[in-house]
């Protein structure tokens, strides 16, 4: 879902960000709404054309499937197991819900990020009365895409020191590293915000 | 030029800078120091990221307490760890950033990144995500990210820390090459010696501040 996006030069990608934000919230009252497997149907349909149409790596969009799949598989055994809305139910709500994790992939592999924060402050925008400050708001959501890889690799390193020094699985040798880690990035980030010409008094205007 | 007039800094009652008065007005001054030092608090001095709490730091005539956004226009920073710098997942969207937070018009921003990256090699890692590339690579991304806002002077806190011998050397060629006045805070001795101008800190003081054919051996007896 969180996948970045990837560089192909085709119409897909030339949409404007709202336009891909919008249709994506159209398909899914659409597939809502419609009765039985239809709205899952068409949407996995429209996903699969416009996955063609954006001359993605098959490949690559399935191993950002990888994770939705697997919760959607345990979705899927909680709904016809535990909560006994038998099988064609659960089936039905689980393709739901798979055409339209493909549908958010295809929009964010094909939607640069910096055109999605134009967009969300463009949208913040209208909360401003309110006193939110917009571009505050996307930097937030971009600095959050920025660092969870990141964070991912920081996670791995602290694992691998332990590991190295002999403990295998303590809470307490992987989150005080981690967090000392975490809050000495935060002060470089924001020294490098800082001198990179971010005005955090800037409300987006 | 950048003046430094009888600055002193703490964290709380840890003095790490003690009275320290100077004026770079070299092309390529570096800053050599052990661990400790007050380097890299001397070099954040430099583009008003901290302000002295004692004395006054200017760049060419603008105080860094009283118009620090000003200064940071004219003095850009690169700092040691490429990864906290880079502020956007691509490399095109992180190389324009600073231009974007200065409002620049969407052509002229297109023109600048496009030339930036050029201009460091990284033009085949337009699209591609930041977290993807290599240190070196990352490191090049950084400083091109902060060359492109046109900075007057740049300020290099430890450019060739992380890198391998490939990338260090890359590194340092870019440096070369930059027609801006540039103040390096570094370990690297050879980097320095064709620099116009080495300071040596120790516990927060000038102790040698000459030519690198006098000051880098100076440092280097110090040390051992």
């Amino acid at each position: 879902m969180l996948g970045l996006y990837l560089h192909r030069d085709s119409a897909v990608h030339r949409w404007p960000a709202g336009v891909k934000m919008g249709g994506l919230l159209a398909v899914t009252a659409g597939v809502m709404t419609l009765p039985g497997a239809w709205g899952a149907a068409l949407a996995g349909a429209l996903g699969l054309g416009l996955l063609a149409a954006a001359r993605l790596p098959v490949g690559r969009v399935l191993r950002e499937l990888r994770a939705p799949v697997v919760l959607l598989t345990l979705l899927f055994g909680f709904q016809a197991l535990l909560a006994g809305t038998g099988w064609a139910e659960a089936a039905v709500a689980v393709a739901r819900f798979a055409a339209l994790v493909l549908l958010a992939t295809l929009v964010t592999l094909t939607t640069r990020v910096a055109d999605m924060i134009d967009l969300f402050e463009r949208v913040f925008g209208l909360l401003r009365p309110l006193g939110v400050n917009p571009a505050k708001l996307a930097l937030m959501l971009a600095l959050t895409i920025r660092f969870i890889p990141l964070l991912a690799e920081q996670v791995r390193e602290v694992r691998m020191a332990q590991r190295a020094r002999g403990v295998e699985r303590s809470i307490a040798a992987l989150f005080v590293p981690l967090l000392v880690k975490i809050f000495t990035m935060a002060d470089d980030l924001a020294a490098a915000l800082e001198a990179r010409g971010y005005d955090p008094a800037d409300n987006g205007r | 030029m950048i003046e430094f007039c009888s600055v002193t800094h703490a964290y709380g009652d840890r003095a790490v800078l003690s009275d320290l008065s100077f004026r770079l007005t070299e092309r390529r001054v570096a800053i050599l120091g052990g661990n400790g030092s007050g380097k890299s608090t001397l070099a954040r001095l430099l583009n008003g990221l901290l302000v002295p709490t004692g004395g006054s730091v200017t760049v060419d005539g603008l105080d860094t307490r009283t118009d620090g956004r000003a200064v940071r226009r004219k003095v850009g920073f690169v700092f040691q760890n490429p990864d906290v710098q880079i502020v956007l997942p691509t490399v095109e969207e992180d190389v324009a950033f600073g231009l974007k937070a200065r409002k620049i018009p969407k052509e002229e921003i297109a023109r600048r990144v496009t030339a930036a990256l050029d201009r460091h090699g990284l033009a085949r890692y337009r699209h591609q995500p930041a977290h993807q590339m290599s240190g070196g690579e990352k490191q090049l991304l950084a400083i091109a990210g902060v060359l492109v806002l046109e900075p007057d002077h740049v300020v290099f806190d430890e450019p060739t820390t992380l890198l391998d011998l490939r990338n260090r050397r890359r590194v340092i060629e870019t440096i070369r090459a930059l027609p801006q006045k540039a103040v390096v805070v570094t370990h690297d001795l050879d980097m320095v010696m064709d620099f116009d101008r080495v300071l040596v800190l120790e516990d927060g003081r000038v102790v040698a501040d000459a030519p690198p054919a006098v000051a880098v051996p100076a440092y280097v007896e110090r040390l051992s």
